[in-house]
């Protein structure tokens, strides 16, 4: 399997222009992941709020009761099925009537309503985690509870929040490997693919470098931006 | 000025506040002491409606405040508070801390706000400290600039919880004094405090809670000289 490692390297990676394929491959895995994830962070922060909001709601109203429950089924949906499987349903099922290529964009909203769940539940954890005497002091002043929300319990969340959230973007990044069982050429795939004609451990030992160094690019990213909002913290 | 008719708050199945009636007029300096749990914090975050009431009234310059109808963001603009854990707002500067309010709720323009803080400020002797976060000043000036914030909003009354009891006590002083200064210009206060020196030396009237009633109320000499119930004697036995 090693002999002539450099020679494998070359057929690999140089031949037939294959490289060509790693990097649309790579396209495809970051498109992917910024739409999931643009998605999830919206409909998981939306979530988040409408629960928060509900739970302190003085007056529940039916409307408030429905949403809640909607809000409820579909966390417990999403996270109580295999990303795989909710992937496949989308495109095969869901979408199964559109063209292949538009499996690309099936497999985005998937991804990004998985990812969604689970912003969710990180979102409203920072909510909560800021003192409630933040509200008050907020409330006391005369601020709207929106107002109080948006201008001091969200900036103060999102800092708590950031380093589970980037947890979620690595997940997320590495969880799209799975996009290839719906006929998606991600780099995953397109390490499959040129494996299966030149039967080296090149391709695969390829991505995995790659995988870790998007996902180390945006852990470096994250620490520069925390340290960033921290800036208040120094006593 | 506010008026408390019939007040009663549950949590649950605990009564934190028992049929409370009173009557507060503009100017007063009113200063609640009661053993730790006896219901006066709770009474006084029902007056701004931070705690709803289970039943009863509350009256503030002429509106019920929890008819469900009144516009109690509105009132509460009149109602300053001062909490036990300052609650400065730790991802803003502290002049960010005292001109948000009235900036979000277009009371003021920017240039009038920071104007109104750097006064704020130079009176409280923080002037150096409007461009530096709450996390580098020590409890007691924290405090202070909580004070100030929500005198930002020019209110009609100022409500304070156990303001002192998070501090040092070096740091006490220095923020019973600008409370006190603050009474001498004629501003109207409820004050829940453990300070009693501060009571006997500002209060218009002392009211003493104990189990979610006014058990006794009366100018500083009544209640501290001439007390008249066992429970109030035992809880000066206990704090003087």
């Amino acid at each position: 399997m090693w002999q002539n490692f450099p020679q494998q390297l070359y057929d690999n990676i140089i031949l037939n222009n294959r490289w060509q394929m790693y990097l649309s491959g790579l396209k495809n895995t970051l498109l992917l992941t910024l739409g999931a994830a643009v998605i999830g962070i919206v409909l998981g922060s939306l979530v988040a709020i409408c629960k928060v909001y509900i739970k302190n709601k003085k007056k529940i109203t039916p409307v408030d009761r429905a949403l809640d429950f909607v809000c409820d089924v579909y966390l417990t949906i999403i996270r109580g099925t295999p990303m795989m499987v909710q992937v496949l349903i989308f495109c095969w099922i869901i979408f199964g009537s559109a063209s292949i290529a538009m499996n690309f964009y099936a497999a985005m909203i998937a991804f990004g309503i998985n990812s969604g769940a689970y912003v969710a539940e990180i979102v409203r954890a920072g909510i909560n985690a800021v003192n409630i005497g933040q509200t008050e002091a907020g409330r006391s002043l005369g601020l709207t509870s929106a107002m109080t929300m948006r201008s001091i319990v969200l900036p103060q969340a999102i800092k708590n929040i950031l380093p589970a959230l980037a947890n979620e973007a690595i997940t997320l990044v590495k969880e799209t490997a799975i996009v290839g069982y719906a006929a998606q050429q991600d780099i995953t795939y397109a390490a499959a693919t040129i494996r299966s004609r030149t039967y080296s451990p090149v391709p695969l030992l390829l991505i995995a470098v790659v995988y870790l160094l998007i996902v180390m690019l945006m852990t470096y990213g994250v620490n520069k931006l925390e340290r960033r909002l921290a800036k208040s913290d120094r006593g | 000025m506010i008026e408390v008719k019939g007040l009663h708050k549950h949590f649950g199945a605990i009564q934190a506040i028992n049929g409370v009636d009173i009557t507060i007029e503009k100017g007063e300096k009113i200063v609640i002491i009661g053993p730790s749990g006896c219901g006066k914090s709770t009474f006084l975050r029902c007056l701004n409606l931070l705690e709803q009431p289970t039943a009863g009234e509350i009256w503030f310059e002429g509106n019920m405040l929890n008819d469900g109808k009144s516009d109690v963001n509105k009132l509460r603009q009149k109602m300053g508070m001062v909490f036990q854990q300052f609650n400065l707002f730790p991802h803003k500067t502290i002049r960010e801390n005292i001109t948000l309010a009235p900036i979000k709720l277009k009371l003021m323009s920017v240039q009038q706000a920071n104007d109104k803080a750097t006064s704020l400020l130079s009176r409280i002797g923080l002037s150096d400290k409007a461009e530096v976060y709450p996390a580098q000043l020590s409890g007691g000036q924290q405090q202070r600039v909580a004070i100030v914030r929500a005198l930002a909003m020019n209110p009609d009354v100022m409500l304070f919880d156990e303001p002192t009891s998070a501090l040092d006590p070096e740091m006490v002083g220095e923020v019973l004094d600008v409370m006190k200064e603050l009474a001498h210009e004629g501003m109207t206060m409820v004050v829940v405090t453990h300070e009693m020196g501060f009571a006997r030396e500002v209060a218009s009237r002392v009211l003493f809670m104990d189990s979610g009633k006014m058990v006794e109320q009366g100018t500083p000499q009544d209640i501290f000289d001439r007390p008249q119930c066992d429970r109030l004697r035992g809880f000066l036995a206990k704090v003087l």
